[in-house]
């Protein structure tokens, strides 16, 4: 114990705590608000996000549900039409594939097919990425997927009060979010007062974690952390790197990370998912179009290798880490001597 | 080589002296006698029976004026679509009395939840005529509120609609609220995975809802036979372990008899039901198929013969209630409703195209922001250019670089 925590009450925290704490005090401020989603439970979901709500709230709003994720999302549509706010869990990425239908045809368009009338205030809770060890199936970036589909909001926090603050804003959302966990990071642990959660930002602004003058980093959920051991790494190298966290995918926070890349004229973007098509490509596109005379490199993208997720002994070939980012940021080339065609 | 066949499989080793081996663990046994579940063998029929004679005069008259009033819109929409104005119309010529006799089944807080092919039921319950077809005419997806009159949009992916009928209703109970939803749906739409996981949490939370497949024949071109091993599509309910019932679906009050029995059942809090009306699509699936391919007239004219609204007739005709007077009547004021579809769908929509920005999110996002300022500029540019409301000229394209 340090004689902060004791003044400010905060104690070390895990996503995982402050989750399951978004969801109860969600549930105990709103009545409509309806968790379901295979396990959540007596079990508390295979990752506990959902522990002792079933318990507090009755088998009414936290239900075990049959195992079928498009009956799931299905059945939550449908709870919505009647002005319930249901939050489903998915429980893993590559298990949310078989409720794409009901996703991407329905939830997401519900509202403008219906010309406003039927709005779908409901949250997809996916708990998405690697680099834990999981087999296969376990451990997909499915973001590019939800980010294809006009009338979703998809959104991944990284630190412990965003996933707090962000989970709250999703569920009180008018509009249908995908909430993707970045299951690595359940166990990170932050200070935190449940008690006196924090105030974070509204969903759709980006927010710089680390400042910095030489490039900046562009990442999002798992890679968040990774980021930030590589610009303390990088220091040791005279740069100074900022990191930028999306929070949002969609929407997305063009202003925060056109003004970013104008101050630093380098930026590098670094996601979990497939970089061929993944929102690498997108995120770099956009910055292009938008920040082009003030760029003084290409903008590079780090990204998971283009294969199927690898088995978990060889996942870490796969993962961006701190030195595939150092790599890359050397290959911005703003030290002396650079000219053109003398790269790579 | 099988396990029975593997040397030494005939040996005795003492195994079939049965009371030295404990009894089964529990799960073994039944745990629902599935005999009440089971559809009987005979699809329900009223019409032509002695049951015919408890059905009301005024019921019967009534639900004739609708079934012509149907027939007469699926000519009319059929037509439409010969004129290009609408894109595509499944036709439910043949189909009417399932549609028709389902929506009456329903209490005014009840929920419809209909396929693509079902405007017929939208309309009997209380739509617009021209509201039902915006999807088809192309205007809007869902021209409708769907709380105005509790219809849920006009689904077209297969099935799909089936568990959010199942959603609604367990969230309508959980709310306390008197409501049963009924889902439409095709024997194709039988087919798919959400059928399965909407009648599985329907029977598992005792939902109330009530599943209605109208069984035509044909998923576009293929037959039954290649769609479904099952005895019956009503069999599939013992599975889900809710009842299944067979009824003719040509016959407009058998229809309304066993949905409303259905819906009665689940409002007293009995669960979901699965309802097979066999029935046959006269028509092509819509304009764009050719009927001819995959099946025989004389299969169209063995169902012509037995035509929702000819079984009626023959009712009416028998109390005397058919007279040239009644049939008269109702043959103008489906003549009215026609030239009155006729007349509103011949009109040319006003559309805003900015309304495609507007339903996306509840809020724009400023990707949306941008692209509504460029489309608003591009649509500037183009009333600058043909001032008089010609279409712009090619070529005159606003270029916005030096």
């Amino acid at each position: 114990m340090t004689p902060t925590v004791v003044e400010t009450g905060r104690k070390p925290a895990s996503m995982a705590q402050a989750l399951n704490r978004a969801l109860r005090d969600a549930m105990a401020e709103d009545p409509s608000v309806h968790v379901m989603g295979e396990d959540v439970g007596a079990l508390g979901g295979v990752f506990r996000i959902t522990d002792g709500l079933t318990e507090e709230f009755g088998e009414d709003r936290c239900r075990d549900t049959p195992l079928a994720e498009a009956g799931i999302l299905g059945t939550a549509v449908g709870m919505a039409m009647y002005g319930l706010r249901p939050v489903v869990e998915m429980q893993f990425d590559a298990f949310a594939y078989p409720a794409f239908e009901q996703l991407i045809s329905h939830v997401a368009r519900m509202r403008n097919r219906t010309r406003g009338a039927m709005p779908l205030p409901l949250t997809i809770r996916v708990p998405y990425g690697g680099g834990i060890g999981g087999v296969e199936h376990h451990s997909d970036s499915s973001e590019a997927y939800y980010l294809a589909t006009p009338g979703l909001h998809v959104l991944t926090p990284a630190t412990v009060a965003d996933a707090y603050g962000m989970l709250r804003a999703a569920i009180a959302s008018d509009d249908p979010v995908v909430f993707l966990e970045p299951k690595r990071l359940y166990w990170a642990k932050d200070d935190w007062s449940p008690e006196n959660p924090t105030p974070v930002a509204p969903i759709g602004r980006a927010e710089i974690r680390r400042p910095g003058r030489s490039a900046t980093l562009i990442t999002y959920g798992p890679s968040v952390p990774v980021c930030l051991e590589a610009a303390e790494a990088a220091t040791a190298e005279g740069w100074d790197l900022e990191v930028l966290d999306l929070r949002s995918l969609m929407p997305f926070d063009d202003e925060t990370v056109c003004a970013a890349v104008r101050r630093t004229g380098r930026a590098v973007v670094v996601h979990e998912a497939n970089g061929f098509g993944g929102p690498g490509g997108e995120i770099a596109a956009r910055i292009t179009e938008r920040c082009f005379h003030h760029l003084e490199a290409p903008v590079l993208r780090v990204a998971g290798l283009d294969i199927p997720y690898p088995p978990p002994m060889l996942e870490r070939h796969h993962l961006p880490g701190v030195d595939r980012i150092l790599d890359t940021v050397a290959r911005l080339q703003w030290e002396a001597g650079w000219t053109e065609g003398s790269g790579d | 080589m099988t396990v029975l066949e593997q040397s030494g499989s005939s040996r005795d080793f003492g195994h079939r002296n049965t009371e030295q081996w404990p009894a089964p663990p529990p799960a073994w046994r039944p745990r629902v006698d599935p005999a009440p579940l089971l559809p009987g063998a005979e699809p329900r029929r009223v019409l032509g029976t002695d049951a015919a004679g408890r059905l009301d005069a005024a019921f019967l008259t009534d639900l004739y004026e609708r079934l012509v009033r149907g027939r007469r819109y699926n000519t009319q929409a059929t037509a439409l679509t010969r004129q290009g104005r609408l894109a595509v119309y499944p036709s439910s010529t043949g189909q009417e009395a399932c549609q028709i006799a389902a929506a009456l089944a329903l209490k005014e807080q009840d929920w419809l939840f209909p396929s693509y092919r079902d405007t017929l039921a939208a309309v009997a319950r209380g739509l617009d005529p021209v509201q039902a077809l915006t999807l088809l005419r192309g205007d809007w997806h869902t021209g409708y509120d769907p709380h105005e009159h509790r219809i849920a949009p006009l689904c077209t992916p297969l099935a799909t609609q089936l568990p959010h009928a199942v959603g609604l209703a367990h969230a309508a109970r959980l709310k306390g609220d008197d409501v049963v939803a009924l889902a439409l749906v095709g024997d194709g739409g039988t087919s798919e995975g959400d059928f399965h996981e909407a009648l599985n949490f329907a029977a598992v939370w005792q939902a109330p809802v009530v599943f209605l497949v109208q069984n035509n024949g044909f998923a576009i071109s293929v037959p039954l036979e290649k769609q479904s091993a099952a005895p019956s599509l009503a069999h599939k309910a013992v599975g889900y372990g809710m009842p299944g019932h067979l009824v003719d679906g040509n016959d407009a009050p058998a229809v309304h008899e066993v949905l409303t029995e259905a819906v009665e059942r689940a409002r007293r809090g009995g669960g979901p039901t699965l309802v097979e009306a066999i029935t046959y699509r006269i028509e092509a699936h819509t304009n764009a198929d050719d009927a001819t391919r995959y099946r025989t007239d004389s299969a169209v004219q063995e169902w012509r013969a037995h035509d929702p609204i000819s079984l009626v007739e023959r009712e009416l005709e028998a109390r005397g209630l058919l007279t040239q007077k009644f049939t008269g009547a109702v043959r103008e004021g489906a003549e009215e409703m026609a030239a009155d579809l006729r007349a509103r769908m011949n009109q040319d929509p006003v559309l805003d195209p900015m309304d495609l920005f507007t339903h996306v999110y509840a809020e724009q996002t400023s990707q949306l922001r941008e692209q509504a300022a460029r489309l608003r500029a591009e649509l500037e540019a183009e009333t600058n250019a043909a001032p008089h409301g010609e279409p712009n000229a090619e070529g005159t394209a606003q270029e916005d670089r030096p």
